[in-house]
């Protein structure tokens, strides 16, 4: 039984290719050209999933991006799964293997399927809600059983092999869809000289003419759409993208498009090829010409397996050579829906009937049809199916004047498919993406595109221009509309000719009644893939829900992966219904991004891996990674965080660095600091504004650490500042406040102080910076340079411009951590020379390379603050024990000032920042632990604050702490405690954050 | 994703190559001293949240790291003007009305 | 050791601005953002054909020069040290010899200049521009690439947001602009030619990211 329903001949297929697929386990042939859909029909498989809620078999139903049902997963590994893939839009391939994603456990026997038979009473609308949410805490429990029966598809398990990438685009028009409208669209506005991109999400240009039999120029119209995409292909400026669905339309003219480069080829992109490209294309205009979805009728059983769209009955006959089924009944309530019978009976195929809800039906197609002596039955409508994994047969009755009853008798027919269409809704979904609320049209029987602010132009079938030469002159006008927007010379095209048919007019029925009321009536389908039932939503406006936003988030209408395409509507007038009002009245219906479901990767592009975030390295980072450093990210920099040597703990390693600096020399990158070069007559000015403290009288040739805060006095920044010449300064600021200082600098510079002399410019990565810290780090600088560094020449707080191993340097004679320093920045093109010369000469001193924990550790013994650790953006200086860092001399009101003179600023008990000196030695008081005054008072425990920064001080051999405290600065001496998770509790007094040479000293040597 | 036209640099670019810096038009005081805990607090904390036009500050920070304002529709997210730091809108709250009327008729 | 770099404080303060000749003697070796990255090696080695040619010019002197466009004081020193006027259109460049000037901002210019040559430029302007400016050697934190080829426009397209379309983006122009997760300042040198003048500590990051978005078309180091 190889394709039983492959037409011989016909179709855009290649029947000389033969490709083999597998679905669910089986293998089956189809051609080049085929999607897994049509090559599924081909093959006869009627059943392709099992639906969400109700587990009933269910089969393809359409043949384009609006398909409820088969939704499969692929991938020959588990590195290449996909979920949630459409078979209508999944070109087929040789070796593509797919299996349904619904059915526990398969589509052919299901467990869940009995509560489907059992019917509706067991799960009505809000069902879940209902049921599943009490108690709370079995919710897991059930969404584990309930995802693992309804069947989401699931990710891979492995790393995807394939790489996809995004690219920026810009064009003066971008036409969405190119069916005939598109396509007139694009060719005026290239010939009009405009740059032009045309997106399409079919695998060919051409749009609906592809599934049609219509004559342009009385030739095929694929040979027009063949012209017209050669001559796309000759304008420089002119891209084509088929495979690409243009999937958000944002704010700006600003496209998302998602093209599909290698899908088409094998489970996995080919060497060096991008599976998924995204364009993100910002465009001068837009054009709209995204077509129509067909709408199905809703009857009783019109989820059997067999029951489809009447245009993707033509598609697959049309364009595939497919015929999806041997005996056809097609129900209509207009024109178009004529047309799959008549392809189905130029393929040779039995049409039952047509059975048309107008009492009158008069239009051309309609008279084509009865010629054929096809039976065409007025007035009256499919009211059931029979059948349950394929269709069997069909009911169908007379109807009133207004389709709300029917009013005859009912007749049975035998028939294995079952083609409806209740019209056609414009594809409005692009222009809801920026925000337009659609416009229900009665004359269409849809909404249409709202007003909106883009600068868009729509064409064709969203417009609800369903005739392919109205449709072409639409989309002429739009590219003639275009130019003149631009600027640029209007042009002419010379459209194809059409044979003009007289259409008469549909009739506006989405439900079709049954004998029995709606809610005994046999399932009436409105979304299939959330298993939405005509009845349900009746239940949803008899519980009082009356807006459509609430009904839909209720019953779950249009929360499946297709957003509701075929179905939105259709609950829409049967809510309507039920509320005795208008659709209109009903409310809209808007649609957001992405059109269709996209790949993760497809988003992320590049962005992956190695490349999800930039690593930034200093110049020595290559010395680093050799000496087996372990690194820590600072912001975006990598700094090594500690280097253990083998066989070493960690805090092993700490406490040699930390001891090494004590004894003898230390040496740190500390090249990642924020540095900013100020220049400018009035730069002391600045700095006094934006500093809390005094930077008048800094003499040329000095350095002064400063505070910065925020102006509601909040500490947010700190560093050192060297005078470089009068004019001239050198900012340092933390490692991540670095980007924030500068701009912060700048919007004062800009907005308040814009008269102020005053230039900054970012140097952070100009300049390397080596600190040489520990008794020995004079000894050792003096080896490497000619310059007198004695402390008489090279006084604390001082900085010199000496030659260091022969390479011009600065040299700050500041300490982080207490230890007579020397920081020596050199261009750091040379960082990595000056380095070396250093780890060279310092052999000697035992120099210990020491990462970012020491210098935590270093900086605590010497209760030295870390902006962003020991500061929150809740402290201000005084709360820091840092009010010699504040003057209040200074004649401007520096920012800060004010702020931290607020009432709630110079209250009592602020938590303010002390030491901790735990009772046990070796205890290590975690970071974050809170302080209370008495650990057995009743619960809740009032917090009196809490640990910031805590490390072992090998040094000193007892922990250390940093921390705050409500009113801590006056309650030297005073016992708190730290009630751990464990249920122990820890002792600690509270004393000066200094507990390493309180003198300061040593810097001073 | 906005597209915006940096005045300094005289053309559009990406939303992604700047930074809004909040609300427009908030001068610092001139003597903060002088301010009471209420009237420091307004300048500090109180900011407009309107539906329709609001007045930016932007920074080019990706670009050329020039601040600038424009007014923007929080509604519509149609940019309606860019101008220069020192410089007031041209499009305000009462004008506005017009505008939007005769714009969406077009 | 050079001889020019010994100016003590008070010398700096006298000019109300330190400078000093970063540049060691011959004998001390510059290493680039991307020394590690071993281009000349990469260049004999590695693929000959391609869509995507890569050459970085390191160790240039890079200077930047803010001041007030309209002073025509100003504006004319430049020209008469440097040999060629401040492009004062935004997005513009200036070019002679040696020396180009790229438009950063309507304050801002990036001025190149053969690595040995910057002290002696900075001196020229600490010497003879009057009123108030600022120049500042960022040498050391930032490298330049060289980037052409057929595929150079894609990769530029992928790596940043911006419109290269020669009718929007000529030669000559140039644009501070986000470049993949960093940033760049990109200068058209020609038809498929582009300059970019990247941060030191991204450097590796872009490096990778160009590997990485060149896949497709080949990547060929120039040395």
């Amino acid at each position: 039984m190889t394709q039983r329903n492959r037409l011989t001949s016909g179709g855009r297929i290649d029947r000389s290719t033969s490709l083999t697929f597998t679905y669910n386990g089986k293998s089956y042939q189809g051609y080049k050209g085929d999607t897994l859909a049509s090559a599924m029909l081909a093959n006869g498989i009627d059943v392709v999933a099992r639906s969400f809620k109700y587990s009933r078999p269910r089969g393809i139903v359409a043949a384009g991006a609006e398909e409820p049902n088969a939704v499969l997963q692929l991938g020959a590994t588990e590195a290449t799964q996909v979920p949630n893939v459409r078979a209508t839009q999944q070109e087929l391939f040789d070796g593509l293997v797919s299996s349904a994603t619904n059915g526990w456990p398969s589509v052919d026997t299901d467990v869940m399927g009995m509560i489907g038979k059992l019917g509706g009473k067991m799960m009505p609308p809000g069902f879940y809600y209902k049921t599943f949410m009490f108690p709370e805490s079995s919710w897991e429990t059930y969404e584990s059983m309930i995802r693992k029966a309804a069947g989401m598809g699931r990710a891979p398990r492995e790393t995807d092999p394939d790489t996809y990438d995004s690219i920026n685009q810009h064009c003066d028009v971008m036409v969405v869809g190119a069916g005939p409208a598109g396509l007139a669209a694009a060719l005026t506005a290239a010939r009009g000289g405009a740059r032009v991109i045309i997106a399409d999400e079919q695998n060919e240009l051409g749009g609906s003419l592809l599934n049609s039999v219509a004559l342009l120029d009385g030739k095929p119209a694929a040979d027009w759409v063949h012209d017209v995409v050669q001559e796309l292909g000759t304008f420089e400026d002119v891209t084509l993208l088929p495979r690409s669905t243009v999937n958000g339309y944002h704010d700006h003219n600003f496209l998302t498009i998602h093209e599909r480069q290698t899908d088409h080829l094998a489970d996995s992109a080919p060497a060096k090829m991008v599976r998924q490209r995204m364009h993100r294309v910002r465009a001068k205009w837009v054009v709209l010409a995204t077509g129509a979805h067909e709408r199905p009728l809703v009857y009783a059983n019109n989820d059997v397996p067999g029951c489809m769209i009447t245009g993707a009955v033509s598609a697959y006959i049309n364009r595939y050579g497919v015929v999806p089924g041997n005996d056809l009944v097609v129900m209509t309530t207009n024109d178009y829906g004529y047309q799959a019978a008549l392809d189905w009976a130029d393929a040779g195929r039995n049409v039952v009937a047509i059975v048309d809800t107008r009492s009158v039906a008069n239009g051309d197609r309609v008279e084509a049809a009865r010629q054929r002596g096809i039976n065409v039955i007025t007035g009256s409508a499919v009211i059931e199916v029979q059948g349950s994994k394929r269709v069997t047969g069909v009911s169908v009755a007379a109807l009133n004047s207004s389709g709300t009853q029917i009013v005859g008798s009912v007749t049975k027919l035998k028939a294995d498919t079952v083609a409806t269409s209740g019209g056609w809704s414009p594809v409005i979904h692009l222009s809801c993406h920026t925000g337009s609320r659609p416009v229900w049209s009665d004359s269409v029987v849809g909404f249409l595109p709202g007003p909106t602010v883009q600068r868009q132009l729509t064409a064709g079938g969203i417009n609800g221009q369903y005739e392919t030469a109205i449709a072409l002159q639409e989309g002429l006008d739009a590219g003639q509309q275009a130019l003149v927007k631009l600027g640029l010379a209007v042009v002419n095209v010379i459209l194809p000719k059409t044979k003009a048919l007289h259409v008469a007019a549909p009739m506006s029925l989405f439900h079709i009644p049954h004998l029995k009321p709606t809610s005994q009536a046999p399932k009436q389908f409105v979304d299939y893939q959330t298993d939405v039932t005509a009845a349900g939503i009746e239940i949803a406006c008899r519980e009082g829900f009356e807006a459509i936003e609430h009904v839909k988030r209720y019953t779950a209408m249009g929360f499946g992966t297709d957003q509701g395409k075929l179905g939105n509507i259709n609950g829409m007038a049967v809510a309507a219904k039920a509320l005795n009002k208008t659709i209109p009245e009903t409310g809209t219906t808007v649609f957001r991004p992405n059109y269709t479901p996209i790949a993760f990767g497809a988003i992320i592009g590049r962005h992956c891996g190695a490349l999800f975030e930039p690593e930034r390295y200093t110049a020595m980072h290559k010395w680093h990674v050799e000496q087996g450093a372990l690194f820590e990210d600072v912001g975006q920099w990598k700094r090594p965080w500690y280097f253990p040597k083998a066989g070493e703990t960690m805090q092993q390693t700490l406490n040699r660095e930390c001891l090494a600096v004590r004894n003898s020399v230390g040496i740190l990158d500390a090249s990642t600091l924020g540095k900013i070069d100020i220049q400018g007559k009035d730069a002391r000015e600045f700095l006094g504004r934006v500093y809390s403290n005094a930077w008048a009288k800094l003499a040329v040739g000095k350095c002064r650490y400063g505070l910065m805060c925020g102006e509601d006095g909040m500490v947010f920044d700190d560093g050192v500042t060297a005078c470089l010449g009068e004019n001239h300064f050198l900012m340092t600021t933390t490692t991540g406040g670095a980007a924030h200082v500068y701009e912060w600098l700048e919007i004062y510079h800009q907005t308040e102080w814009p008269e102020l002399e005053v230039y900054f410019n970012t140097v952070t990565d100009h300049w390397s910076t080596a600190t040489i810290t520990g008794p020995n780090s004079r000894k050792l600088l003096a080896e490497l340079t000619e310059s007198d560094v004695t402390n008489d020449d090279f006084r604390f707080m001082d900085w010199k411009q000496i030659t260091v191993a022969g390479v011009p340097a600065r040299v700050f004679r500041i300490s982080f951590t207490g230890e007579l320093s020397f920081e020596i920045n050199v261009q750091a093109n040379y960082g990595m020379y000056v380095w070396e010369k250093l780890i060279e000469a310092g052999k000697k001193y035992d120099l210990t390379p020491y990462g970012t924990e020491t210098m935590h550790i270093l900086r605590a013994e010497k209760g030295f603050i870390i902006a962003g650790q020991d500061t929150d953006g809740s402290v201000h200086p005084y709360d820091l024990g840092m009010g010699w860092c504040v003057s209040n001399q200074k004649p401007f009101s520096y920012i800060g000032k004010r702020g931290m003179n607020r009432s709630d600023c110079t209250r009592e008990n602020r938590k303010q920042l002390v030491g901790l000196k735990t009772k046990d030695p070796k205890q290590v008081i975690p970071e974050g632990s809170a302080a209370v005054l008495n650990p057995n008072a009743p619960k809740p425990l009032s917090i009196e604050g809490h640990i910031s920064s805590s490390y072992w001080s090998e040094s000193l051999g007892h922990s250390i702490a940093m921390g705050f405290i409500k009113g801590g600065l006056d309650k030297m001496g005073d016992t708190v405690y730290y009630p751990m998770a464990d249920g122990t509790v820890i002792e600690a007094e509270i004393c000066s954050p200094i507990f390493f040479d309180p003198k300061g000293e040593r810097q001073n040597v | 994703m906005l597209h915006i036209y940096c005045p300094h640099c005289a053309e559009y670019r990406e939303e992604e190559e700047f930074h809004c810096a909040g609300q427009a038009h908030i001068a610092r005081p001139l003597d903060p001293e002088a301010c009471s805990d209420e009237e420091w607090g307004e300048y500090l904390f109180f900011r407009k949240n309107p539906r329709g036009l609001h007045h930016e500050l932007w920074v080019h920070a990706a670009g050329c790291r020039k601040f600038f304002n424009l007014t923007r529709d929080t509604q519509s997210y149609e940019i309606k003007e860019v101008y220069m730091i020192g410089e007031q809108p041209s499009v305000v709250a009462g004008s506005v009305q017009q505008t939007t009327a005769s714009g969406a008729k077009s | 050791m050079s001889e020019m770099n010994n100016m003590t404080a008070a010398e700096s303060a006298a000019t109300k601005a330190a400078v000093m000749n970063q540049v060691p003697g011959p004998d001390v070796e510059g290493q680039s953002p991307l020394h590690h990255a071993d281009f000349a090696g990469l260049a004999k080695r590695g693929m000959q054909e391609g869509g995507i040619h890569l050459r970085e010019l390191a160790l240039l002197g890079h200077l930047t020069l803010r001041c007030d466009s309209s002073n025509h004081e100003q504006v004319a020193c430049v020209a008469a040290i440097l040999g060629v006027s401040l492009p004062l259109t935004p997005l513009t460049s200036a070019e002679k010899g040696a020396y180009s000037i790229r438009w950063m901002s309507p304050d801002e210019w990036l001025i190149l200049v053969p690595g040995l040559e910057a002290f002696s430029i900075e001196s020229q302007f600490r010497d003879a521009m009057p009123g108030h400016y600022s120049l500042v050697n960022s040498s050391g934190g930032s490298t330049v690439l060289m980037l052409s080829g057929d595929n150079a426009v894609e990769l530029l397209k992928k790596s940043t947001t911006v419109d290269w379309h020669l009718s929007e983006f000529p030669v000559g122009k140039v644009v501070s602009t986000l470049f993949a997760k960093s940033t760049a300042t990109i200068r058209r040198t020609g038809d498929q030619c582009f300059e970019l003048v990247i941060r030191r500590s991204f450097a590796d990051y872009i490096w990778l990211w160009i590997q990485d978005a060149s896949l497709e078309y080949g990547l060929v180091i120039k040395a």
